[in-house]
């Protein structure tokens, strides 16, 4: 991360007004989404909306074609361009030859995308962004903080500051009143609107099959810029067509929801060839179908997949990093996940790299992307490109060197146990030396375990059982907590299961993969799956969600993407094996062969769902079932299901932004009153109770197993 | 359906009205209008642009009862018009949405430029949802197809909503169970 990104982030995290009014919005966003879908099956829409985007990426060239001829069959005119350059040669030719001094637009982020009102006013013609947020950053020169609402940063008074400049009202008659500053924008914008010569606008979607273009808009400027002027210029990025006209319903079912939790915009247009102007005359209508990038991305296999996006930006109202800096660090035009994506192909390769960075991996919006695009993985893939363009810095090639090297990479850590002494204290550490102090700054980090798992189980007698289940521990528990591995035998002993635990196991992989190490990632699912092959156990067990689903899922990917096709057969053998700690006790239980505490009384908790779990395993209810099977009553905390900030080495880069996610997790802990908190990943255990160490709060941070072993007798 | 449409439009802060003849809508507008302050003068001019619910009506009296009232539509007239009025081809249930086909500039000049926007709907014309109109309309024959849900609304400042932005501010439906009659 460069000086000047990192400052960056850290102005937007101290810009009270942008985190506050991101955060407000993101919180109101789920209830006002989840009411728009009520009585939708989303997952089939989804689904849907990504087979006909998805044929479209795999068509652009034809769709194109039928686009044009029918269009063109309607009389308007349709110009299909390759780079930014022929759009704005085009537009201004256009302007040229009509004389045009005034233009009225409505959104459009293509036309952002090409820098076109610079490029314009530059000779000469004026440019009026007529969408209301649109004019509010063009008048005050900053860049959009949203792709939706690009002017969310600004607070009334800021725009009624900005409208005064513009209208020459003195700042004391201009009120600041919401209702007052869009009045204002409304008569202001109005002779702009009865005066301009061209408008120009975008289109939501490009309907092959008619030549038909569809805008999806609130404020009713889209209406007036496509029939007030005499020429309208629809500049529309090819990945808005679409093949047929009743491929529009999926769509336009999904976009404002998923934008606004709107059941539908106040104006859908549809627009096929020119149409009367005022004067009786017809239109200049010009399409304008521009490239760009596109068709090249489309030919990638791994991110033709992020040309499926509607541009909804629901990616960005439940990102837990976005909420917190907003668009500003961002390119200039697409922001949030999908941003950082289209950033790299679309705008500035140099921005991508450093703003993939600021994604923590949580899946969530992956969860709720009507396009069913995998976001997070095509930032894994960024990262991947990364690591193959320009290489490993020396600092990761030799931590990846070490991590390869489990015997060696376990060594540093035994000695680690013994360097760390002047620092911990009660199982934490506490403070570091100055070079390292961000990473204790705001919260503990717990003291390497004296004594690892992998040394304590040994020691363990477990009875005589039949049935043997291997146990992955995972860097953490073997290292840091042995205690929950400890729980973990003993709970699954009770149930009348013999534990394992292969020596030659080593990290999951998950730091390496999440880098875009792909290849260290893969030398770790290969030693794993290595030293897990035994016939003699019939499950393997982890309480590490992050582990459990690289052994089941992660692995197989990894292998399959480098083509590493011998080891995948026991990978898959593996993965059936594989199952998180609280389904495989769940299962346990439902067989008759575990009995929990039932009818005791062991008091309040709440449950923290972690990231892999929820989103990658499925997993929610089970853990609570059985919390409540071993006597606990769960209140639950706001936004349970949002990340800790931990997001394993994410909270070591990015510090400042993972402290800020803890804080408001700590603080909705903290809300219910409890003074236990449960969670299943070992990784959000180190996050949370390190948090509260540092706090210096005694609300205690349990692992599942922990508290399922402390109810067994 | 009906109910369901009214309470999808009233939730998007659409009015709606509904009338089992011609006559009474007619009456009810004939009030709007006057409760406006409908005149013959600039910014309080209503227009009402052409279509089948006129058919058989008095114009010439229309406009005598409230002076002010134009059915020729210009684009000056509009812009100084308080209120257009217009009739929609199909509504859609299940999100409150009023459809047409507005190829004709009279019918985009009304429902855009005044503050209120009177939408005449025959109720028959109802529809569940949107894939059930777009299997009934042909962009082939409807150059510019618009949906209407509601005024139009903002929520780019503070992300509170606001209603009016450039497009109306209100969007008074007439729904009409018998369209014959001569009003």
């Amino acid at each position: 991360m460069s000086k000047l990104f990192k400052q960056d982030v850290n102005n937007a995290l101290e810009n009270a007004n942008l985190a506050g009014a991101l955060t407000r919005f993101s919180e109101a966003y789920v209830v006002s989404r989840a009411k728009a879908y009520e009585g939708i099956d989303f997952e089939a829409l989804r689904t849907r909306i990504s087979e006909i985007k998805g044929y479209a990426a795999g068509h652009f060239g034809e769709l194109a074609e039928e686009f044009t001829e029918n269009a063109e069959a309607k009389g308007a005119k349709v110009f299909r361009a390759n780079s930014p350059e022929k759009v704005r040669d085009y537009i201004l030719a256009l302007a040229s030859e009509y004389g045009v001094k005034r233009v009225v637009k409505s959104k459009s982020m293509a036309s952002e995308e090409i820098h076109l009102n610079a490029h314009l006013e530059k000779n000469g013609i004026s440019v009026r962004e007529t969408d209301l947020g649109e004019w509010i950053i063009q008048l005050s020169g900053q860049k959009p903080s949203h792709m939706v609402m690009p002017a969310i940063h600004l607070t009334k008074e800021e725009v009624a500051d900005i409208f005064s400049k513009e209208t020459g009202i003195g700042n004391e008659q201009q009120s600041s009143e919401i209702p007052r500053l869009v009045k204002l924008a409304r008569d202001n914008m109005r002779s702009k609107f009865l005066e301009a010569d061209m408008g120009i606008s975008g289109a939501n979607m490009a309907v092959a099959e008619t030549g038909t273009i569809v805008m999806v808009t609130n404020e009713g400027n889209g209406r007036m810029v496509t029939t007030l002027p005499k020429i309208h210029v629809a500049l529309i990025g090819i990945e808005k067509l679409i093949p047929k006209f009743a491929d529009i319903a999926p769509i336009l079912t999904a976009l404002p929801r998923s934008a606004t939790g709107q059941l539908l915009t106040s104006y859908v247009t549809m627009i096929t060839g020119p149409v009367p102007n005022t004067d009786g005359s017809m239109k200049d209508l010009h399409i304008i179908l521009m490239d760009n990038r596109r068709t090249e991305m489309a030919g990638d296999p791994k991110f033709k997949q992020a040309l499926q996006c509607i541009r909804c930006a629901s990616c960005l109202n439940v990102c837990p990093v976005f909420r917190l800096v907003g668009g500003h660090v961002f390119g200039h035009v697409y922001t949030g996940g999908i941003g950082t994506i289209l950033t790299a192909w679309f705008s500035e390769m140099k921005k991508s790299e450093e703003i993939q960075g600021l994604c923590i991996q949580c899946g969530r919006c992956r969860e709720i992307c009507p396009a069913k695009i995998d976001i997070p993985g095509l930032i894994v893939e960024i990262r991947r490109n990364l690591v193959k363009g320009e290489g490993q810095s020396l600092a990761q090639k030799t931590i990846y060197a070490v991590v390869n090297n489990r015997k060696l990479f376990h060594g540093m850590l035994r000695t680690a146990a013994i360097a760390q002494k002047p620092f911990a204290k009660e199982g934490f550490i506490r403070h570091l030396p100055s070079f390292l102090s961000d990473m204790t700054e705001f919260r503990s980090l717990p003291a390497i375990a004296a004594v690892p798992f992998r040394d304590r189980v040994k020691t363990i007698r477990q009875p005589a059982t039949k049935e043997k289940a291997a146990f992955f521990a995972g860097c953490l528990i073997d290292f840091a907590y042995p205690e929950i591995g400890e729980a973990v035998i003993k709970v699954l002993n009770k149930a009348g299961i013999g534990v394992i635990f292969p020596d030659d196991q080593t990290c999951c992989g998950a730091p390496a993969h999440y880098s875009g190490a792909f290849d260290v990632a893969a030398q770790n699912a290969v030693d794993n799956i290595r030293a897990l092959a035994r016939d003699d156990v019939k499950y393997v067990v982890s309480a590490c969600p992050t582990c459990t689903a690289f052994l089941k899922f992660e692995f197989i990917s990894d292998l399959e993407n480098l083509s590493m096709n011998q080891h995948l057969a026991a990978a898959q053998t593996l993965s059936e094996k594989t199952m998180d700690f609280s389904s495989f006790i769940k299962r346990l239980v439902d067989e008759g062969r575990l009995t929990l505490h039932e009818g005791a009384e062991a008091g309040k908790i709440t449950y923290h769902d972690s990231c892999h779990l929820k989103r990658t395993l499925k997993v929610t209810r089970v853990p609570r079932e059985l919390l409540r099977q071993c006597g606990h009553e769960i209140s639950e905390m706001f936004e349970s299901d949002i990340c800790c900030g931990m997001g394993g080495s994410y909270s070591l880069k990015n510090p400042e932004i993972s402290s800020h996610i803890l804080k408001r997790k700590l603080e909705n802990i903290k809300k219910t009153g409890v003074s236990c908190v449960a969670m299943d990943c070992p990784a959000c255990v180190l996050q949370i109770r390190g948090g509260f160490d540092k706090e210096g709060s005694g609300i205690r941070v349990k692992h599942t197993a922990e508290l399922l072993a402390d109810t067994l007798k | 359906m009906f109910e369901t449409f009214k309470a999808k439009a009233e939730a998007v802060s659409g009015e709606v009205h509904r009338f089992s003849t011609k006559d009474g809508a007619v009456r009810f507008i004939l009030d709007l209008l006057t409760i406006e302050g409908i005149s013959d003068t600039p910014k309080f001019y209503a227009l009402w642009a052409e279509c089948p619910f006129l058919d058989g009506l008095d114009r010439r009296a229309l406009s005598e009862k409230i002076p002010g009232l134009k059915f020729e539509v210009t684009r000056t007239l509009a812009a100084d018009s308080k209120i257009g009025i217009s009739q929609m081809d199909w509504a859609l249930a299940d999100t409150g949405s009023l459809v047409q086909d507005a190829t004709a500039i009279d019918k985009r000049l009304v429902s855009m430029l005044p503050e209120i926007h009177v939408a005449l709907l025959e109720t028959a014309k109802l529809l569940p949802d949107m894939a059930s109109v777009l299997t009934r309309i042909s962009p082939k024959e409807a150059s510019y197809l618009s949906m209407i849900t509601g005024p139009s609304r903002t929520a780019d400042i503070e992300r509170v909503l606001t209603i009016g932005v450039h497009g109306p501010v209100r969007v008074v439906i007439v729904c009409v169970d018998d369209m014959e009659g001569t009003g």
